[in-house]
């Protein structure tokens, strides 16, 4: 229905290679790319600042994570150290007077060079084992930011972010901040949708596959598995930034902890492994479900329908959030992707099911 | 002096060793018998301690009729969340059935705060608090006692594997295709390894919570236990003895050195970097078996 395929006739190879070959879906994407810049002027200031901000960011995290484990097939659990660095590289960064710019760039390097250590461990071993040492790593890091001052400014102390400006503009106004999350998670995808197009990603999916039989065929895995990583923490270490300086505003070395690398990978996984609009719909549901089910649940003890004690409602997002990762994995292993696709494939063709087959 | 500080804190790293060794003893069962990296084994030590409380506190039951009570309890949790979830993960991806067992310890470490409340339980076993000191060694009762249990309890898991459902363990540890052919039932068998796992999170609940409390912080005994399993080899039993000793005393040893020059938590530390540098060096661990990977 919607994603009519008849009268697409594709007379070059340009037109088949196209990112979106069915008009339908440029003019899907043009539809949301123009509700979420225009959502500053019909979404009230909590709506953009509590729920579609850090959707925006998260979704710019796991994007770069999804490049990793998706694309390159690397497990990472240690990927919120990974923006711990590139979030406090670029605070100090700023603080020692640099222009935001140069900053952000900044963070991005030296996430991505410390990062590369994680990657030494890919070079070694394999699956379970890689993520045993990433976790390891992770401890590390966390240990290395809360015990020295200089970097988190003393034990249990907030990290406040400088006043910066981006282009002219000050990132202490809401919009601002707002617009470049956006610009941020813009760039991401367009790299994402790209990046499997290029002989890079190719060699990545090569790698991912079996790294043995890529390096029969003359990709050499020790180059494309620090290279992945190397680009995934790059990113990942940005998006840290862009964290720290448009929502956090101050950052605290919990905010980056064990659980947040869990969450991240949770939300590549409910997403669908390596899919950018899997990404998107990923970061949301983990980050939004488990608030809107326990507001819900909140709701209706408010109304005396249900008898909940304040305890259990405050431990009730951590069970949805893990219900809700062993519900994707029992039921939809491929996440939500998946199911977009599906249904997608349904009206692909609708109302003509039986020529699918 | 300084002597007599250093045995201390070996003697207290070995007790303490021990302990998390029992941790680590659920995750080694589970491995060898389906190759699933169990981490929710924390969550289930947690879930251990609750129910330990719960009946102790809650039904009012003497401790000689409770543990045996929770041990039924826990290896039929075991047996369920086997059925239930692992079983219908089979010949997913490693990373899949990780974040299964990740899910799950995040879903018990909501439940058992939210429906036990929050506060830290005491979990007493008439032990009492008083140290023990031999030679001008205070050794911490508690620990002392625990690591004795927990030593008795990996020998009964090393003696279960003689028998005759342990041989079938083994079977199936080594070979799911030829255990099949020989009429080994394997589902039972990694149930029941699940089941085991869930008795020795009784164990090490009953131990861990009697010395620092019941409450989500148990969970957080995986981290140890992780690397228990990966220095000593994870598919080994005589691993987690040895790796459980190791991780004990240099998590002793080192912190009550350093601890005062850096200014605290470098457990953790030592944790981790025994973790990096067995997966550097050794990935397959002391004792572990050594996978060769065909293309």
């Amino acid at each position: 229905m919607f994603y009519r395929q008849s009268g697409i006739y594709h007379t070059r190879y340009e037109a088949t290679r196209r990112l979106w070959p069915i008009p339908f879906e440029r003019w899907q994407v043009g539809v949301i790319l123009l509700l979420v810049l225009a959502a500053p002027f019909y979404l009230s200031a909590l709506y953009l600042q509590s729920y579609l901000l850090p959707w925006l960011i998260w979704s710019a995290a796991t994007l770069s994570l999804t490049l990793l484990m998706g694309v390159a097939g690397q497990l990472h659990f240690g990927y919120a150290a990974v923006m711990a660095i590139g979030a406090y590289s670029a605070i100090h960064l700023v603080r020692f007077g640099l222009p935001f710019e140069f900053a952000f760039l900044g963070a991005g390097l030296i996430a991505a060079l410390i990062g590369c250590l994680f990657g030494a461990a890919a070079l070694r071993v394999k699956g379970l084992y890689l993520v045993m040492a990433t976790l390891a790593m992770q401890y590390l890091v966390d240990w290395l930011i809360i015990n020295v001052p200089a970097i988190s400014g003393g034990a249990h102390a907030t990290l406040q972010a400088p006043s910066a400006r981006i282009l002219f503009f000050s990132l202490e106004n809401d919009l601002v901040r707002y617009y470049f999350a956006l610009a941020w998670a813009v760039l991401l995808t367009v790299f994402l949708l790209n990046v499997k197009r290029t002989s890079f990603g190719r060699a990545l999916v090569a790698i991912r596959d079996k790294d043995y039989a890529a390096s029969v065929i003359g990709v050499n895995p020790f180059r494309y598995k620090l290279l992945a990583f190397f680009t995934s923490s790059f990113l990942g270490g940005m998006s840290g930034a862009v964290l720290a300086f448009c929502f956090y505003r101050a950052v605290t070395p919990e905010q980056f902890s064990f659980n947040v690398s869990t969450q991240l990978v949770a939300m590549v996984l409910v997403g669908g492994l390596g899919s950018v609009i899997g990404a998107f719909l990923g970061a949301g549901f983990v980050l939004l479900a488990p608030m809107i089910l326990t507001n819900i649940v909140a709701m209706l003890s408010d109304f005396g329908w249900l008898n909940v004690s304040v305890n259990l409602l405050s431990h009730l997002p951590l069970m949805i959030y893990g219900a809700l990762i062993l519900g994707f994995l029992l039921a939809e292993p491929l996440g939500l992707a998946k199911i977009y696709d599906n249904i997608r494939n349904y009206f692909l063709v609708w109302p003509f099911k039986h020529s699918r087959r | 002096m300084d002597f007599l500080f250093l045995l201390e804190l070996f003697i207290n790293g070995l007790n303490t060793g021990l302990m998390y060794s029992l941790v680590a003893l659920g995750i080694t069962m589970i491995y060898k018998a389906s190759g699933v990296p169990n981490l929710a084994q924390g969550a289930m030590v947690m879930i251990a301690g609750y129910l330990l409380w719960a009946t102790i506190a809650l039904l009012g039951l003497p401790l000689w009729i409770a543990i045996p009570f929770v041990v039924v309890l826990m290896f039929l949790f075991g047996l369920a969340i086997e059925r239930w979830l692992l079983r219908r993960m089979v010949g997913q991806p490693v990373l899949m059935i990780v974040m299964l067992t990740l899910g799950l310890e995040i879903l018990l470490r909501g439940v058992g705060p939210g429906v036990f409340d929050a506060a830290p339980k005491r979990l007493d076993l008439g032990l009492g608090l008083a140290p023990l000191v031999v030679a001008d060694v205070f050794i911490n009762r508690a620990y002392l006692i625990g690591a004795i249990s927990a030593g008795i309890l990996i020998l009964l898991a090393a003696a279960f594997f003689r028998t005759r459902l342990g041989t079938k363990l083994r079977a199936v540890s080594d070979d799911h295709v030829a255990s099949w052919a020989v009429g080994i039932s394997v589902e039972r068998a990694i149930g029941i390894s699940w089941g085991i796992a869930g008795v020795a999170a009784v164990g090490a609940g009953t131990l861990w919570g009697s010395v620092q409390g019941v409450d989500w912080t148990l969970s957080a005994l995986l981290f140890p236990a992780i690397a228990v399993v990966i220095l000593g080899g994870i598919d080994s039993l005589l691993g987690v003895f040895v790796g459980g000793i190791i991780v004990g005393v240099l998590g002793s040893v080192i912190p009550g050195y350093l601890d005062p020059i850096v200014g605290g938590g470098t457990r953790d530390v030592v944790t981790s970097v025994l973790i990096v540098l067995t997966i550097l060096l050794r990935p397959y661990g002391i004792f572990g078996r050594e996978d060769i990977e065909r293309v």
